[in-house]
């Protein structure tokens, strides 16, 4: 299991160190000498972890080259690291660990962090310093995750801390059965004058578009973000347009389907929020959980079936001797005339020996930002079915480079306001049978985002 | 307030200020002074000389400064053993606690101090707290045993707390559960030969239970455990399945992972027959996918897994190409990785679109990422023969591009793929030799040098460009060394004339002038060989080298079969066993597939049992033919494989009779009349002159018994094949081809033993196949095999083995196993041997069944060369069973309606159309089942030609 779990600034200096197991420091990773020990760790103490400490500076923090995998061995010592903006968290361990749930605590351990102090930076965690120490205790015992969901966290685990004495006997016992029990992510005893609960369908739509306009490969990673008020331990039953749920319903009620003329969505795959019941998703594919309180992710899902491409980008480069060259790149909308597009970015990539960008666009601004080597192209809104264009005389400073420019995809960011993979949200239905609010007074938003994801074509 | 302040603090009498603070009376600053000191043991530095006085601020109300305290205490309390002492006081209260997050805290805490004083101390509230009434104290007390064993196992053995922890598995809370299984799973990886955890239906059923209710990390644990439970048949192995596959919902990857660890383990055990096996295929295959859209390290870990899975189940991700597309922006090593899934997947089927995105990797900035792209090319060409050529040709347009590093790559898979294809892409090597000053590492130079050598005839200044490399010979790499000078013994070789000179620098450079003795050797043993015998040199020289294989980089199959035990884990991220990177006795407990054992009902047993062996013997046999795998575990071949009853044809009887009768009493001249008359019974139909039959001689002519055997019968034989090289087999080559006489498909082998050994035990298996071919009696070869010695035995196959579709549809794969070892290998059977002697239609049949059958079955072809008259044409396909229904002339073509049937009842219906003077004839095929059609076509071709 984890043996350390140790945070460092951009520096590499320790910020936060927590050993769980005595191995990690032993006899091997002393024997890798360091002589490059930072400046402050001159005494003895602790020899052998912080060799292990100092091991990952060296040899990944302090690296010349580019991290080239995640996972390290120095010293038959194994380092797992992920980076979020220039803080680097690094989990230790001598033996033949789950890779994966290391990877997926680290990412757990990040948003916790994030729940009690917003950013992850090297100030926050400073000025968090205990508190750190003390999820860690938590949520980490011997090298086993525990229990890490913020919800029920954040009722032991405050930042005043000096809750204890406080606390009724009847608390206690209610903190540490939701901390183990089956809901392990949802408080008894929540209310709210009004219930009500917001749906929020995001999807990012990827493309990989040939230059002749072939779709190499289009897929959407969609989300359902949930955010509920909702009183007491509400039941709830979410159901979309799933077309085996649809097929199988529509066996019954046939006319009802078509005449509701909606059209099913052919997933992929998907996966749950540990609260939605697996099995009974497995057996009857029916979606029912009982959701934590506030905002949480309920599933995401992946199609790659009759994806509706809000853009389709169309190239056209020449090169005019060596020294110029000729871009020309027509965006078309492909949705309904009514709707409206925002935030629209085509990025046209530049050669490294640019010296000079002239462009003219029909609609939006374009620059040529030579630190970003890229013409970037933005439109603040953009109706379905219409088209633009831009285009841009490159000139090149002539070099004797022998490489060719290797010619990088065109990208495209922008936000629709639907569901590219069509997918479509027919019922969230809220069952508390045991407080007097139904279903009807649940108050419901639902709303479909379409974002970029990476939208490339190649030129 | 920030606490960031404490980390500033850099003055020199510190310490000894600390130290008044931590005694000072104002709670507030003391806590104050515990958050300095923990700052300070964070960054390094050591604050041990305040032992005793921050252990003096343990009794205290304040959870958050105890728990600042307990830290310190883990941190410290090694080195300070005695002193630590103090605090067990204070433990032990604190066990006591009514308030269950201060005896958990206490309990926990208390294991994480090393101390081998306060172990004793901690067995009484240990006790206590594994039947704590509160779930959440039971939980971390389940922990603190794994704790406790760690430092000191016999304790806890004695105290008898594995037991109490046994029972923490039927605990009602399911996160006691989850944390038991994973005390106990460490505990037992410790000791291996313990059967601590027990494992049995009952206590699995608890565990799939849990697996439902607890934490995403608990499922976690229960999901490893559930990896290591061997179940008892494939009953109870697919009903633990159904249980498992929920988790391929869930959102957290690592569940996701070992879910499929444990599905791809227990599948093993099932029947490929079974329909669920086949769900099971299809339902993996989603959720690995989904993996590639989590974060980029669990992307890495996922695809190292995909590599491994990819490569034990090619049929899973088979159709998923285009997700390992690289992404622009994806990290370097995820790029690396998918690239290598990507060659792993190509196939004919989608060659062009995997070449197509190599060529765009090939462009660009990442130099590991682009030559790996490089090399990839080369890996499509040696895997997929149909696309070698548009591979080449893409190689050389990316030398084309001048970039020095994809000139040298591209330059070393050329070379691969000469050794693949020899004499057939020569005609590049002028474009490689314009780029000969551009190489600068020893690898492309070495292939540079090597492709010369081989190729020197054909390469006018071969000489002088050897020449050129030969000036600054001292200053090269060994390998480059090494190749030189075999380049130019070669060269010498091919061409002796002009080159004498230059021979003679390499080798006395190579063994005056160098002090590596590799290179010495040999440089001395080919200038003996030269002046004493340039014909042996030449033997030696120039013998035909084994072509190269695509399986080069593959993983060893038992380290697969490893390697898929430990999914998710660290294991399958390095592709290497736990034993190469833990230290000690720990998690090197070696960990194999189950093998398959079929439940005693069995659907497939009543066909395919023996005739008349022993029922006993029933699941050593049927399972070990399903799969190779199974083969593995399974090597007692002993009895016979399969067992038609052998009565269908005396022939094939005689062939058993005469092999197994022994072949030494055939040669001692006693004619064992029956298995010789046998097999001279008359063919069925008539016999093309030239196919007369040496029907006296059949007995005579020992060693020649498998090719009078094909003479004999009408259908076309084809030559032998090399079907297994001996380098592949340390040193068991293998040559065969099939036949068919007299409605018996036999297999005739020729066994060539070219390692230094003796040969012994020999057997054979075939894996299903698409027609059920399956060997009829077993392999016998009548004595050892001494070295350099060859034997031919002639097989008997029967048709009722079990059915699975191959691809291509004629693909048989076959396992041969001697005293060494047991080898692989596949072969493409010729489907007319499966065409049988009733093949004949009724006119009016044919005519209604050609109707009935859809035109979109129908498939035509067109074979060239074929300059035989109708007549010619319909007795040459009568003799394999193809049989003409009707003859017709139309316009001057002539038309033959052709009927034939597969041994497993498929009809084909042929019609055949034959211009005079034209050697190409058109071939329509309809068939109901369309897919054999190709492979009919093929059949005829071979006929028709041969």
């Amino acid at each position: 299991m984890i043996g350390g779990l140790f945070i460092y600034n951009h520096k590499g200096e320790v910020l936060i160190s927590r050993v769980y197991r005595d191995d990690i420091g032993s006899q091997a990773a002393d024997s890798a000498v360091f002589s490059s020990s930072g400046p402050f760790l001159g005494e003895r103490l602790g020899g052998s972890v912080r060799n292990a400490v100092d091991a990952f500076r060296v040899n990944v923090i302090h690296a010349r080259q580019q991290v080239r995998s995640p996972v390290t061995n120095i010293a038959r010592t194994s380092f797992f690291h992920v980076k979020r903006s220039n803080i680097w968290l690094a989990a230790v361990t001598k033996q033949n660990v789950n890779a994966a749930m290391v990877f997926e605590f680290l990412y757990k351990m990040c948003d916790v962090m994030a729940a009690y102090f917003g950013k992850i930076s090297e100030e926050n965690i400073k000025n968090n310093f205990v508190l750190i120490y003390e999820l860690l205790d938590e949520i980490l015992d011997f090298g086993y995750p525990q229990n890490s969901e913020t919800g029920a966290l954040k009722t032991f685990i405050t930042q005043q801390g000096i809750k204890s004495q406080h606390q009724t006997k009847e608390e206690q016992s209610q903190i540490t059965s939701q901390v183990t029990g089956q809901i392990g992510w949802r408080r008894e005893g929540i209310k709210y004058r009004r219930n009500e609960l917001f749906l929020d369908v995001l999807e990012s739509v990827n493309l990989l578009m040939s230059p002749q306009g072939q779709v190499l490969s289009a897929h959407v990673s969609g989300r359902v973000v949930m955010k509920s008020y909702l009183s007491g331990m509400p039941e709830c039953k979410f159901g979309m347009n799933d077309k085996i749920v649809i097929e199988k319903q529509g066996k019954g009620t046939a006319d009802e389907t078509s005449k509701s003329g909606k059209q099913s969505i052919a997933i992929d795959d998907c996966t749950f929020h540990q609260c939605v019941r697996l099995s009974k998703f497995d057996s009857e594919r029916s979606i029912s959980f009982i959701p934590p309180d506030g905002e949480f992710e309920l599933m995401r899902y992946r199609t790659t079936k009759d994806i509706i491409l809000p853009f389709r980008v169309i190239p056209l480069v020449r090169e005019v001797g060596r020294t110029k060259l000729e871009v020309k790149v027509v965006i078309k909308s492909n949705f309904k005339p009514s709707l409206l597009a925002q935030k629209i970015e085509v990025r046209i990539p530049t050669p490294l020996n640019t010296s000079g960008v002239q462009v003219i666009c029909m609609k939006g601004k374009a620059k040529y930002k030579a630190s970003e080597n890229a013409i970037v192209w933005k439109i603040k809104r953009m109706a379905g079915m219409k088209e633009s264009q831009i285009s841009a005389e490159i000139e090149l400073l002539p070099t004797n480079d022998k490489k060719k420019w290797a010619r990088p995809p065109i990208s495209m960011n922008f936000e629709v306001p639907f569901a590219p993979s069509g997918l479509k949200v027919r019922y969230l239905k809220v069952f508390e049978p045991k407080l007097n609010y139904s279903d009807h007074d649940v108050i419901k938003w639902v709303r479909y985002i379409g974002r970029s994801g990476i939208y490339e074509t190649r030129c | 307030m920030t606490d960031s302040k404490y980390f500033t603090t850099t003055k020199k009498g510190e310490i000894f200020e600390l130290k008044a603070e931590l005694n000072s009376d104002k709670k507030e600053k003391k806590k104050e002074a515990v958050k300095k000191v923990i700052a300070s043991m964070t960054v390094g530095k050591d604050v041990s000389a305040l032992f005793p006085d921050v252990v003096n601020c343990m009794q205290t109300d304040n959870l958050e400064l105890k728990k600042l305290v307990y830290l310190y205490l883990m941190n410290y309390a090694k080195s300070q053993p005695d002193m630590a002492i103090m605090a067990v006081n204070t433990f032990v209260k604190d066990c006591e606690d009514p308030n269950p997050l201060i005896r958990a805290l206490a309990v926990r805490t208390m294991g994480c101090i090393r101390v081998d004083k306060i172990t004793e101390y901690l067995c009484e509230p240990l006790r206590k707290c594994l039947k704590d009434e509160d779930p959440y104290v039971r939980k971390t007390a389940a922990v603190c045993v794994a704790k406790l064993h760690d430092i000191n196992a016999q304790l806890v053995e004695d105290q008898g707390f594995l037991d109490t922890l046994k029972d923490l598995i039927s605990d009602s809370n399911p996160m006691v559960v989850a944390n038991a299984v994973a005390a106990l799973s460490e505990i037992a990886e410790s000791h291996p030969s313990s059967n601590l955890l027990d494992l049995n239906p009952q206590s699995i059923n608890k565990l799939l239970t849990a697996l439902n209710e607890c934490t995403e990390w608990g499922q976690i644990f229960i999901l490893d455990c559930l990896a290591n439970y061997t179940p008892k048949d494939d009953r109870e192995a697919q009903s633990i399945c159904e249980r498992v596959t929920p988790r391929l919902s869930h959102a957290n990857s690592a569940v996701v992972l070992s879910a499929v660890k444990v599905l791809m383990k227990f599948m093993e055990m099932l029947s490929k027959d079974l329909d669920y096996y086949g769900t099971l295929l299809k339902k993996l295959a989603p959720p690995l996918v989904t993996l590639l859209s989590a974060e980029p390290e669990l992307q890495y870990v996922a695809l190292r897994n995909i590599n491994l899975i990819v490569q034990k189940r090619p049929e899973i991700l088979k159709h998923e190409m285009k997700v390992f597309f690289v992404k622009y922006n994806d990290p370097i090593y995820v790029k690396l990785e998918k690239l290598d899934i990507m060659i792993r997947l190509a196939s004919q089927a989608n060659i062009a679109q995997v070449l197509a995105e190599l060529k765009e990797y090939a462009t660009e900035v990442d130099v590991d990422f682009v030559r790996k792209a490089v090399r990839a090319i080369g890996r499509c060409a040696i895997k997929v023969e149909q696309s070698a050529e548009r591979c080449v040709s893409t190689l050389l347009d990316l030398i084309q591009t001048k970039v020095n590093y994809v000139v040298q790559e591209a330059i070393v898979v050329i070379k691969d793929i000469f050794r693949k294809y020899p004499n057939k892409y020569e005609s590049v090597i002028a474009t490689l030799c314009e780029n000969l000053d551009s190489l600068d590492e020893p690898e492309a130079r070495a292939a540079m040098i090597w492709i010369v050598g081989e190729y020197a005839e054909r390469i006018d200044n071969a000489d002088e460009l050897l020449e050129s490399f030969l000036e600054g010979f001292h200053d090269e790499s060994t390998q480059v060394q090494l190749q030189l000078l075999t380049g130019i013994v070669k060269l010498f070789l091919k061409k002796p004339t002009e080159t004498q000179e230059l021979v003679q620098q390499v080798l006395s450079l190579a063994t005056q002038d160098s002090d590596n003795p590799d290179l010495r050797d040999r440089g001395y043993i080919y200038w003996r060989l030269l002046s004493t015998d340039p014909v042996a040199a030449k033997e030696v020289v120039l013998a035909e080298k084994p072509l190269i294989s695509e399986e080069t980089d593959l993983i060893e199959p038992t380290l697969l079969d490893e390697l898929i035990c430990y999914i998710g884990t660290l294991a399958s991220v390095y592709h290497k066993p736990p034993s190469a990177f833990v230290e000690g006795g720990r998690g090197v407990v070696h960990k194999s597939l189950p093998p398959r054992t079929a439940s005693s009902e069995s659907a497939e047993s009543p066909e395919t049992a023996p005739a008349g062996a022993p029922p006993g013997e029933q699941p050593d046999v049927i399972p070990a033919q399903g799969d190779l795998l199974g083969d593995l575990l399974n090597l007692d071949l002993g009895p016979p494989v399969s067992g038609p009853p052998l009565t269908t044809s005396s022939v094939q009887m005689g062939a058993v009779d005469l092999l197994g009768g022994g072949l030494d009493s055939l040669m001692g001249d006693e004619p064992e009349g029956i298995g010789g008359t046998n097999f001279v019974a008359p063919p069925t139909a008539a016999v093309p002159a030239s196919l007369g039959a040496p029907i006296g001689s059949g007995l005579s002519d020992l060693f020649d018994l498998t090719s009078g055997v094909g003479t004999l019968s009408g259908s076309y034989v084809a030559p032998k094949a090399v079907w297994l090289p001996a380098m592949k087999a340390k040193g068991l080559e293998i040559s065969g081809t099939f036949t068919r006489q007299v409605g018996s498909i036999s297999m005739d082998l020729q066994l060539t033993n070219k390692a230094l050994q003796v040969m012994t035990d020999f057997a054979i298996q075939f894996n299903r196949n698409s027609f059920g071919l399956a060997p009829a009696a077993p392999l016998q070869v009548h004595a050892p095999l001494s070295p350099n010695q060859t034997v031919e035995i002639s097989l008997p196959l029967s048709t009722v083995g079990s059915v699975m579709k191959m691809e291509p549809l004629n693909n048989l794969q076959v396992a041969v196993k001697n005293n060494i070892d047991v080898f692989y290998f596949s072969t493409l059977y010729p489907l007319h041997i499966l065409f049988v002697e009733d093949g004949k239609m009724d006119r009016q049949m044919f005519l209604a069944t050609w109707k009935d059958i859809p035109n979109e079955n129908e498939a035509q072809f067109q074979i060239r060369d074929c300059p035989l008259n109708a007549e010619a044409v319909s007795s040459k396909l009568q003799s394999s069973n193809i049989f003409t229904v009707a003859k017709r002339n139309v316009e001057g073509q002539d038309m033959l309606y052709q009927s034939l049937k597969l041994t497993n009842g498929i009809w084909v219906l042929a019609e055949l159309r034959i211009q005079p003077g034209n050697p190409s004839c058109m071939l329509s095929l309809k068939c109901r089942a369309p897919e054999v059609s190709q492979h009919v076509y093929q059949a005829y071709e071979t006929i028709l030609k041969n």
